[in-house]
Order: structure tokens, then sequence, then C-alpha cells
């Protein structure tokens, strides 16, 4: 693949939500180029006959009763994380227009 | 060579002390908060004590004991968790500015597990941010300097607990291994570091990295330390649904005769240090010596896994980071005004340059249009990995090789990204195969640790340790 484009990283930014500055756009073209350069050496792997891995434990999905438990976490602690709450609701800003 | 500034006993030895009240709780962990105190300008292993909850915690393991209540496993034991662990006492910060202010509101299942055997966390070790490096030179909070030559790094990401364990700051600590962040450290500091095997020890309260290979795991002076913390913090946990449920105990019986050990072959190739080379073939030398039958293995697809591993991990981690957006933690950009601006400004500026890498690798790879040609292939080349790994424990007992190409490199040698990820080339693979394996101290090259790494089949966590008890003497003898 061809080194990525300025406008690339700019695009990718904006998916990351990431504001990059000048040096940073110029920097990150040249890295993000090299190891998206390395990673494709696995176009050569034959992988005929081969299931993607999900997992590696063998581990199957198990039920289990849909119960509310008490856990060491309590609401008056949680609220204290986010930047924002008032009772025991997080605040955050606007969403819809 | 120790650089030990301090010798603990055993831990079991520790635990009997102050189960028996010869030595309290709070002589040893006021023992570890000074030789923290005393160290840290010099190698930044810590970037915070916990100092007033361990004390009180230790107060009250001495007067339970004092009213005949009986002693946990590890009572009265100090030790130092990656600061990536969340714990009571001090910020858990994951070595990033984006978590300053961040207090857990509740600890990690490991830590819980710990303490309810009488364990006491003293502090919180330095880590490249987000666990995201091998060299703690992406860390926020400065680089921690490896204790045999303080020029160079401690290795990573599990660096300021590997050094911390080097100094003998505590008689074990905690890391976590996505790609190697136990063994290469380990490896540096020339310290035991098990990384065991996925869904071994619970995820629950441990700041994610990369969902499908992060596992959690002591750092310790001997084998015999490392089996007694495993024996503690192994297990299912139903905060943790890729926990597995069978039992981990320890193997008293520990031979090297009758064991075929395979040489992983592509670890030998160009690009291994010479002195690397010398310290890993003596060792292998002393195991045939000592009975056991040596033969070479190749795991061809082994070459691929790097590359597998920067496609895999950067998509889950991006995921995981996006949680990070100024709403859920106290960092936040105050001059946002709107949302999505809110979102981007605490990223931007919280997000050191390799966290950033990672989240735009993660999101290129996941991108519509270029899935199938990354991660789906990057999946599909990890079967094939996994294929060859269970296939080389059908005539093999356990896998050996170094941990890493390096000794402990310059502090700012390894400046380019890809460089840097080079270093992982060992020990990626086994994460990528959930495989439990050990960096096991097997000698010193030009005054640097070797570290001998031993790989084991899936679930075979006891085995492994076992069996590097086993090496273990003959290194004690060599």
């Amino acid at each position: 693949m061809a080194k990525l484009t300025k406008d690339q990283v700019l695009k990718l930014a904006a998916l990351s939500r990431l504001q990059l500055t000048e040096d940073e756009v110029v920097q990150f073209q040249d890295e993000l180029s090299s190891i998206l350069e390395y990673v494709e050496q696995l176009e050569s792997v034959d992988v005929t006959g081969l299931k993607p891995a999900t997992q590696v434990g063998g581990l199957q999905d198990v039920m289990r009763p849909d119960e509310v438990v008490s856990y060491q976490a309590q609401p008056e602690e949680l609220r204290k994380v986010p930047p924002q709450s008032e009772g025991n609701y997080i605040k955050v800003g606007r969403m819809i227009g | 060579m120790s650089v030990a500034v301090h010798q603990w006993p055993s831990i079991a030895d520790i635990a009997a002390q102050v189960a028996d009240g010869s030595v309290t709780a709070r002589e040893n962990v006021e023992k570890a908060l000074q030789l923290i105190a005393e160290t840290n300008e010099e190698y930044n292993c810590i970037i915070a004590t916990t100092e007033k909850r361990a004390l009180n915690r230790a107060d009250s393991i001495d007067a339970d004991i004092a009213d005949g209540k009986p002693a946990g496993k590890l009572a009265g034991v100090p030790f130092i968790a990656k600061d990536n662990y969340l714990a009571f006492g001090a910020e858990t910060t994951a070595g990033s500015n984006i978590l300053k202010g961040f207090t857990a509101p509740y600890q990690s299942t490991v830590i819980e597990r710990l303490e309810a055997e009488g364990a006491i966390c003293v502090a919180k070790a330095n880590l490249d941010a987000f666990a995201h490096g091998g060299s703690t030179e992406n860390s926020d909070f400065g680089v921690t300097k490896n204790p045999h030559d303080i020029s160079r790094v401690p290795g990573g990401s599990s660096g300021g607990s590997a050094a911390a364990m080097a100094l003998g700051l505590t008689p074990f600590t905690l890391g976590s291994d996505t790609g190697g962040s136990i063994r290469q450290p380990a490896s540096f500091c020339g310290v035991v570091g098990f990384k065991p095997s996925y869904g071994r020890t619970s995820r629950s309260g441990v700041v994610a990295m990369a969902s499908s290979t992060d596992v959690m795991g002591p750092l310790t002076s001997t084998i015999a330390d490392s089996e007694l913390v495993m024996s503690v913090i192994a297990g299912d946990d139903p905060l943790d649904s890729t926990t597995m449920t069978s039992e981990f105990t320890v193997q008293e019986q520990a031979t090297l005769k009758g064991k075929t050990v395979g040489v992983i072959k592509e670890y030998f190739a160009s690009g291994l240090d010479a002195g690397v080379r010398t310290q890993v073939e003596e060792a292998i030398d002393r195991m045939k010596a000592a009975g056991a039958t040596i033969k070479e293995v190749s795991l061809p697809t082994l070459d691929a896994a790097l590359a597998v591993y920067y496609i895999v991990v950067p998509a889950e981690l991006s995921s995981n980071l996006a949680r990070h957006d100024g709403q859920r933690f106290e960092f936040s950009a105050k001059d946002a005004s709107s949302l999505e601006e809110s979102y981007t400004k605490t990223r931007s500026h919280g997000f050191g340059a390799e966290a950033k890498r990672r989240i735009m690798i993660g999101t290129h790879v996941l991108s519509s249009g270029y899935y199938d040609a990354y991660y789906r292939k990057a999946q599909l080349v990890r079967a094939k990995i996994i294929k060859e790994f269970a296939e080389a424990f059908e005539s093999v007992d356990m896998l050996v090789g170094p941990v890493a190409p390096t000794t402990a490199f310059k502090i700012g040698e390894n400046e380019d990204p890809l460089s840097m990820y080079l270093q992982d080339v060992m020990t990626v693979g086994v994460s990528l195969a959930g495989l439990p394996a050990i960096s096991l101290p097997c000698g010193m090259s030009s005054s640097l640790p070797v570290g001998l790494q031993v790989i084991g089949k899936y679930g075979d966590d006891a085995g492994v340790l076992a069996f590097s008890r086993a090496c273990e003497e003959l290194e004690g003898a060599a």
C-alpha cells in the first residue's frame, strides 16, 4: 500500500476524535505508514482451511439469572468518578441539537 | 548479580513471621515505604504510595492476630501493584494524564483476593501509559531506570514493577501482560515474571488494553513465591466472563528428568544478540545435563506474530479507549462548546503520542473497506499460530527460548515506534495463543540480566511453574 495521504491521516484522526497539530499530522503520516507497511506481510501467509480465531480458551457462553446483586462499588462512590453528577445521575453535555 | 537494596525472606516465611507475631505487618509496611522513599528519586519505580491506607490495614491485621484470629496465607506481606490496577488509597492513572484525578470506586479482583489473605498494597508502580510500550518511556510520569544500569530502561510496560522487584522494595509486585509486558521487563531486570494462561487470572478492575490477550500476573524473586501468589489470585471470577473454571494447584514435584523440551528455532534467527544467545543456550545445556531431552521445534508462522499483534491489539485498544471522552472520568476539557468538541479536546490533550498512534491504527484496521484485509486476515493468521503451538505440544512438554532479542537497551535508543514494537517479537505469539509463559533469570551478558522464556500448553500454568522451579535449582547451581 502506498503511504497514507495527509487527508487519510486527518480522516483517521477525526474518526478517533483526535485533533492533530500540523507537526503531528506529518509525524503520524510517516509512522502509521511504516507500521501498516510492516503488517502487510500477512498478505502472503497461507490461511487455507482456517477460521478466524475469536478466542483462545474454548469457552462457551453461560447464562445467569437476571438478578440484582450487591457489589463493592457503591453508588455514592461511582458518582464521584465523572466530572459532573447530580444525585445518582451522571451529567453529560447536550447530545441532541 | 543482585542489585537489591533489601533482601526479604520468602513470602511464606514473611506470612509465618507475621502470623506468629515475631514481625508485625506494620514493620513490613514501614520497611517497604522506607525503601520506596530512599530509592524513588533515583529509579522512579513508583507513581504514588498508598501509605495511609496501608498502615491502617497493617494495624488492623496485627490487631486481629493479637486477638487470636486466623492469619491469611499472605498476612502482612506488602506488595506494589502496577498503576493500571484499580486500588484504594491512591489515584489510578495507568501512567496517563487522561486518568489524572481518577480515584477507583472499587478494587481489582486480583487485589481483593490478595487483601483477603492479608497482603497489603503499599504503592502503585510506573508503566508505559495504558501499558503501551516496552520501556516505560511512554509514561506521563517519566521513565523508570533499570537498577542494573540507570542509563538503561527497565523494559515495559510493567517496568516500574520489575525495577521495584529487582531493588527488593517489596516481596512481590504485580504486572499485566498483553504482549510481553511482564516477561520482557522481568528479563531486563533479572527477576521472575509469570504470565498466566489467558483467563487464569481475572481482568476485572484492571484498565483494559487488549481484552483478548490481557492477563494479570506476579513478579517475584523466586518461583516458589510466584506459585504462592498465583494460588491466591488465580481462579474463576463472575466479574470476568473469560476466566477459566479449572483449578490452579501448585505441583510439588519439580524435575527435568524425562521431560521433552522444544527449542523454538525461529527465536534463534539472526537479530538475536550474541550474549543473550550464549546465556540461553547454556541454560538449555544445563537442562539437558539434568536429564531433559532437547529437540528443535519450528513454528514457521511465529515470524508473522508481530504483524498480527499490531493489528489485533490496536483494534481492541482503540475500542477500549473510546471511554475516555471527557464525560466519564475527571480529566475533561473545560473550554468545549459542544459535546463533540469536549470529546476531541479531552482526548487530544490527555492521550500521549503512542496512544494516539495505536488508536488511529486500530481505527484504520477496523474501518469499512479495510477490515477484511487487516483484522480478519490477522485473526486467520492468529488461528494458524494457535494451531502450530498446539501441534508442537503434541511432542514436547515445554517450549523454551529467549524472552527478548537483546538485554536492556539505553533510554532513548528506540525512538522509532516500529523499532520499539520489534522488541516484542518473542513474546507476542505466546500472548495471541493465550499460553502460560515465564521469564526466568538465566545469567548475565555484559553485566545485564538475560531471561529464559519457558512456555507451556494452554492451562498448564502449574506445569510451567514446576518446570521453572527445576530450572531455577540448576541456575542456582550454575
